[in-house]
């Protein structure tokens, strides 16, 4: 299947989501992304039993933390999808781009360097 | 352990608005065990602070270091050569933390970025109940493993109140009447008799209302 | 007289074999003298002592020894109610000293609802003292002519010393233990929760009665009668440890518009009928919640009236 979706997505291979933390998800904002999404396994079928689930607590707190900081909380997304579901993949890279394009770039790269 | 919880982004984000440079500094004691202040939480307090100071479109330099325990001025010694780098620095640890740090060093300003709230224990995978007042005088042994000076919203020692209702305490259904609790397995044990005779009024010098405490033990300390 | 602990109203009706019957009056919310006088005059002889709470729910009133106090100057007479959230052993003995000073003669003793249902949920509660720990030290002050720590009182407090029991919450097997807790701790008195669910309160009685606990002290059954369908279910929902059953609600719902409060009245009524003739039920304790102009009426037709003079 050589399906496209929008080459403005870096993706960043994990072995499972439950490997995805806080952290890596502030660091993307940090660092200019306008928006960074987890696609994890469907619920209920981890192959480490409950990775997605706790990916899915995490993307929660990071969008509460956007929330008090005044940033769109709609930046930051999980989605389910099967690893055979390509269409579904390509289908969910365009819906992400076309959220964030409709938000506009990330508050925080308004940044003038510093001198 | 001592349980905290972080403070709302925004109240730490006032305590250093004037800041070029902070460092945050972490404790490997209670506050990493109840994940509040450990390394890993200090990082998501510097990316989020730089988030928002990025939004602001101020620049801030922002390091991180934690210590062995920040109440003990063995480790707290470990900041001496970096203190003064900076405007400001927040500490994660409990609220003793930022009064040790303070009182090493007393030229810089330290900010506390949790709010420390009871000693307790991990009841599941992220919950963490209060266990323990600190009163001094320990009672447990007289109900069965449960304490009702912390426990009991009123700290009874001659309860349930009227307010016991379904096993649950008058002010939340969602606390356990401990009261009901330490009733129950005394019943259950063939115990009951221990609560039939009046507990007298505890003597509270003990606790925190006979003054900040002091504890000495002459065969450690030095001197 | 010298075998009076305190020689109050309400210990010589009680103890000249009356059937005791008391009422309640909440202090103002704020320093209205005249409309506390006014609610007390609707009780004045027709119950034998009225309870003065004391920042009931947690929400601040006059203080409950101020208006105790005005209650003695009107000729009524108070059974002054302390509670333990909001003072601590000093505070509570100089308050007892206080109200005896005052001519004040009864007084009844309890924990207090948490500040988290009041008004100021912000507030530090005390509980240096549990209620049966006050119970022992009012009786101390009485008896031993002693402070707490055990110094001399020069002139002892006499009160006549009061208590609650709530048969209705949990654990009900301990209940009658806690109230037997009391009554050694020095209760001469015990005013109980509210009644509606009859059976468990009879099933209560007896157990307190197989204990001899009703010849130790003078047991009166607390009713309150309900003046609507709302307040009815508001209780049953939303009081902790308030036993409402519902054939109860549903007998108020069926009285049909415009006739609940007399429908409520009459439970009461016949509530007060069955009291009179259980074993071990020494008076009934009219808690009319903001509805002390009916209670006439209703002691009235109890056939309470007129009040023993003794």
């Amino acid at each position: 299947m050589r399906l496209s979706y929008p080459t403005n997505i870096t993706i960043i291979q994990v072995p499972c989501t439950g490997r995805v933390d806080i952290i890596h998800l502030l660091n993307a904002i940090e660092d200019g992304a306008d928006g960074v999404y987890v696609a994890g396994c469907l619920e209920g079928e981890c192959h480490y039993m409950t990775g997605n689930l706790k990916a899915k607590k995490r993307v929660r707190y990071v969008k509460k933390v956007l929330e008090e900081l005044g940033i769109e909380p709609e930046r930051v997304e999980m989605f389910n999808l099967s690893a055979g579901e390509g269409p579904r993949f390509a289908e969910i890279a365009r819906e992400m781009d076309k959220r964030i394009r409709e938000l506009g770039p990330s508050p925080i790269n308004n940044l003038k360097k510093a001198v | 352990m001592i349980v905290a919880d972080r403070k709302p982004i925004q109240e730490i984000l006032e305590m250093v608005k004037d800041c070029k440079k902070v460092l945050i500094v972490g404790c490997k004691g209670c506050v990493t065990v109840c994940n509040v202040g450990g390394s890993k939480e200090v990082g998501v307090l510097a990316a989020t602070l730089k988030i928002a100071f990025k939004k602001e479109e101020i620049s801030i330099e922002m390091d991180e270091k934690t210590l062995e325990r920040q109440c003990d001025p063995e480790y707290v010694d470990q900041l001496k050569d970096m203190v003064d780098d900076y405007d400001g620095i927040i500490s994660m640890a409990c609220g003793v933390g930022p009064q040790f740090l303070s009182a090493a060093y007393p030229e810089q300003r330290f900010f506390p970025a949790v709010n420390t709230t009871f000693f307790g224990g991990a009841v599941g995978h992220g919950i963490w109940e209060e266990r323990c007042a600190g009163c001094g005088t320990c009672v447990i042994h007289y109900f069965d493993g449960m304490c009702p000076i912390a426990r009991c919203s009123k700290s009874l020692l001659n309860g349930p109140c009227g307010g016991s209702a379904d096993g649950k305490c008058e002010i939340s259904k969602d606390l356990e009447c401990i009261w009901d609790m330490i009733v129950r397995k005394k019943m259950e044990h063939g115990r009951i008799d221990d609560l039939l005779e009046m507990k007298p009024a505890k003597d509270w010098q003990t606790a925190r209302d006979g003054g900040p405490r002091k504890s000495v033990r002459e065969e450690l300390a030095n001197e | 007289m010298s075998d009076m602990k305190a020689g109050s109203n309400l210990e010589k009706v009680l103890k000249a074999g009356h059937f005791a019957f008391t009422g309640e009056c909440g202090p103002p919310k704020g320093a209205n003298v005249e409309h506390l006088k006014e609610k007390v005059a609707h009780l004045k002889g027709m119950v034998d002592s009225v309870n003065v709470t004391d920042n009931q729910t947690a929400v601040v009133r006059m203080s409950s020894w101020a208006a105790s106090a005005i209650m003695v100057q009107e000729g009524v007479e108070p059974n002054f109610q302390m509670v333990c959230r909001d003072r601590n052993r000093l505070a509570m003995m100089s308050d007892i000293l206080g109200v005896y000073a005052m001519g004040i003669r009864n007084m009844l003793c309890l924990s207090g609802d948490h500040q988290r249902f009041g008004n100021h949920p912000q507030a530090k509660n005390v509980y240096d003292i549990d209620s049966i720990q006050l119970i022992a030290m009012v009786k101390m002050m009485r008896d031993e002519g002693q402070f707490m720590n055990g110094e001399e009182i020069d002139e002892s407090p006499r009160l006549f010393i009061g208590a609650a029991s709530n048969p209705f919450a949990d654990p009900f097997e301990y209940r009658v233990h806690r109230l037997a807790k009391k009554i050694a701790a020095g209760a001469d008195f015990i005013q109980t929760q509210c009644i509606y669910n009859m059976d468990k309160f009879r099933d209560f009685m007896k157990m307190a009665v197989d204990m001899g606990l009703h010849e130790k002290c003078y047991i009166l059954a607390g009713v309150t009668p309900m003046k609507s369908v709302g307040m009815a279910r508001y209780m049953a929902k939303s009081v902790p440890g308030m036993d409402v059953p519902e054939s109860l609600i549903k007998r108020l719902k069926d009285a049909g518009k415009g006739k609940v409060a007399e429908e409520g009245i009459k439970f009461a009524l016949e509530q007060i009928e069955e009291f009179k003739e259980m074993e071990g039920v020494a008076g009934v304790h009219l808690m009319a919640i903001e509805w002390e102009h009916r209670v006439p009426e209703i002691a009235e037709r109890a056939g309470v009236l007129p009040r023993p003079e003794v």
